[in-house]
């Protein structure tokens, strides 16, 4: 099947009919910062944004949701289950690939229910990328910088219209609430896959290893000295955590109303990278240092979550980058890790553009 | 018949069910054992090794052993549980006919069948014979499907021996060996002063035929693990099961993870074979 184009023109009128029957969240401007956001009118949003403060994970798992409520008198618990119609409305292909090992994580085993049911009515309105967002991003070099599967539309910014691509009959039943996406012509063809050939070199390569080769060097760089050296200047903040849209760790716990008989259980957001995360009764801590805590993360991201769920466990967005206040990043990490093992050559540059 | 583990799939794997406690006995100042039974004859159907995820609504949830072993699990299941947290402090405050949650069985249990024709050693610290006792009470109940079984058991003083009114069960048992150990001794005491490996000494396995299952705090591991060794225990007969802070019980909210391994899906059982290479893990 073939995409559709619609006239920027009319995409006010589309998001209104989307704002008749959905909750639409998109990247809105907060001051000089985007966030994802919920949208009141089509106005609000801002699909030029570089990147957002948060990840969209944040519509799918809330940082703070009740699970369920409790009333120790009637004897009665509920689960709560959040089906909220809601329209994801430009999410870059980086956070559509964190969403992807997401669904993969809360499906696996015994599936999350709670999350379940807010992805089901979760609709996906990605957005290709056309320059990098940051300077501190890298999708290029984890292979996020496109997506062919994991949305309901893509949208690709074509100047004066955007490239719509079907991803699933949800996808396109929201795009027939607007009469004016029309069939690409031949000159609509030419024109997308111009845009989508001049992005690609706007994109620098940043690793210097290749992504498939991440796994084995940190097999190999367990006892690396960098980790001491990352230990000792990370501030044990838990940004990177917070800001990744791939980190989904959380921590359960009850919140107790005025009667004390009734109640909420909470899921909220918690991090491996805050010194708490491991402790156990007693005061233990399975991993006691800024050091572990660190190697573990940067694991989780190059190699656990590849080889349980072949599916990359950093996407390269770079918000951990941004958000760091020492100046701790996954490339600089990974480079570093590669160059301590054997002098890498920059393979990237002399092979692709 | 209904499992409690059907709950986990159906309206939210986080919803527990209310089970409620039909008695409390206090081991020591410090250790309760609780019996709980499942509302509408609701069974656990857990495997020695297994734990559930046990709530007080209002204070919060924390995995827990289940101590009681599946032959003795007559429409009631037992956990015995230290106050040392939050919830275990409102828990141990608890009396009969209150409710609290339950989910679960959780946990990859003990690979039983492995166990069958095998001598058994058991190498015990502190609170490790709560769930100790769950594969203990199962072999037992099932003697004539493994060889010799030894149970070493050491706890800080003779005060903090947990359970002695088994252990006395087993002591007079004469297909059971079982030796006992104190850090610190106490009036009246004649048994055993040390620390654990002091036990080994008087323990004689043909190692390439034993198991051994070793329970206790991250400490003892070490050093029960070169004694085992030592005598040539195959590393893939030696278990562990491991303690981690966990919250979902489902490999989903990170705290326990070992490396790439979520101790509740992946253990809380492993073998040293299974985690030799993984620092940190013991």
């Amino acid at each position: 099947m073939g995409f559709r184009v619609m006239p920027k023109s009319a995409f006010p009128g589309w998001v209104e009919q989307m704002l008749q029957t959905y909750r639409v969240v998109g990247p809105r401007k907060i001051r000089d910062r985007y966030m994802f956001d919920e949208v009141n009118s089509p106005g609000d949003l801002d699909l030029t944004y570089s990147t957002t403060v948060l990840p969209p994970k944040k519509v799918l798992l809330p940082q703070h949701e009740e699970l369920l409520s409790f009333d120790l008198e009637s004897g009665k618990m509920e689960a709560a289950i959040d089906t909220q119609p809601t329209v994801l409305l430009g999410v870059h292909t980086c956070d559509l690939h964190a969403i992807r090992l997401l669904d993969a994580v809360f499906e696996d085993g015994y599936a999350d229910q709670h999350y379940i049911a807010r992805r089901q009515n979760v609709l996906l309105v990605s957005l290709e990328c056309l320059s990098p967002c940051t300077e501190k991003s890298f999708c290029k070099s984890m292979g996020t910088l496109s997506v062919t599967e994991g949305y309901d539309l893509h949208l690709t910014d074509l100047g004066d219209s955007y490239a719509i691509d079907i991803g699933s009959e949800r996808g396109q039943a929201l795009l027939e609430l607007t009469e004016n996406a029309q069939p690409a012509t031949d000159a609509d063809y030419s024109r997308l896959n111009q845009t989508l050939s001049d992005k690609w070199p706007r994109f620098p390569y940043r690793l210097e290893s290749d992504i498939t080769e991440l796994a084995n060097l940190l097999a190999v760089s367990y006892d690396s000295d960098l980790w001491e050296e990352l230990g000792e200047k990370c501030l044990g903040c838990g940004s990177c955590t917070i800001v990744c849209p791939t980190c989904y760790c959380f921590n359960v716990i009850d919140e107790v109303d005025f009667s004390l008989n009734a109640g909420s259980r909470i899921r909220q957001w918690d991090g491996c990278t805050l010194s708490q995360f491991a402790v156990v009764a007693g005061g233990h801590n399975f991993r006691s240092t800024n050091q572990e805590r660190q190697r573990h993360r940067f694991f989780r991201k190059g190699k656990y979550q590849m080889e349980a769920y072949g599916l990359v466990g950093c996407v390269g967005c770079g918000r951990c980058a941004e958000a760091c206040l020492v100046d701790i990043n996954p490339v600089d990490t990974f480079n570093e890790l590669s160059r301590r093992r054997i002098p890498m050559t920059r393979r990237h540059k002399e092979v692709l553009p | 018949m209904t499992l409690l583990k059907d709950k986990i799939v159906s309206s939210s794997l986080y919803v527990p069910v209310q089970a409620t406690i039909r008695d409390i006995r206090a081991l020591t100042p410090l250790e309760k054992v609780f019996s709980l039974t499942l509302p509408d004859g609701m069974l656990l159907n857990h495997e020695p090794g297994q734990f559930v995820e046990l709530s007080v609504f209002g204070v919060g949830e924390a995995p827990i052993s289940i101590t009681s072993s599946p032959s003795r699990s007559n429409g009631f299941f037992e956990l015995c549980v230290r106050n040392a947290g939050d919830m275990t402090g409102v828990l141990h405050q608890m009396k009969p006919g209150d409710v609290v949650g339950v989910r679960g069985p959780f946990g990859r249990p003990f690979p039983m069948n492995r166990f069958l024709g095998k001598d058994l050693i058991f190498a015990i610290g502190g609170l490790g014979l709560a769930p100790a006792r769950s594969v203990i009470n199962q072999v037992l109940d099932e003697r004539g499907k493994y060889g010799k079984v030894i149970i070493l058991y050491g706890a800080r003083t003779p005060g903090d021996l947990l359970f002695t009114d088994e252990l006395e069960e087993w002591d007079r048992r004469s297909d059971v060996e079982l030796h006992l150990t104190v850090d610190r001794p106490a009036e009246g005491w004649d048994g055993n002063v040390g620390v654990i490996t002091t036990l080994f000494s008087h323990v004689q396995v043909y190692a390439r035929n034993t198991v051994a299952i070793t329970l206790g705090p991250p400490v003892m591991y070490r050093f029960v693990l070169m004694e085992l060794l030592g005598k040539g225990v195959p590393e893939g007969n030696i278990w562990f099961s491991f303690e981690r802070r966990m919250k979902c019980g489902v490999g989903k909210c990170g705290h326990c993870q070992i490396h790439h391994l979520y101790t509740c899906k992946d253990g809380p059982t492993f073998s040293f074979a299974e985690i030799k290479h993984l620092e940190g893990a013991l």
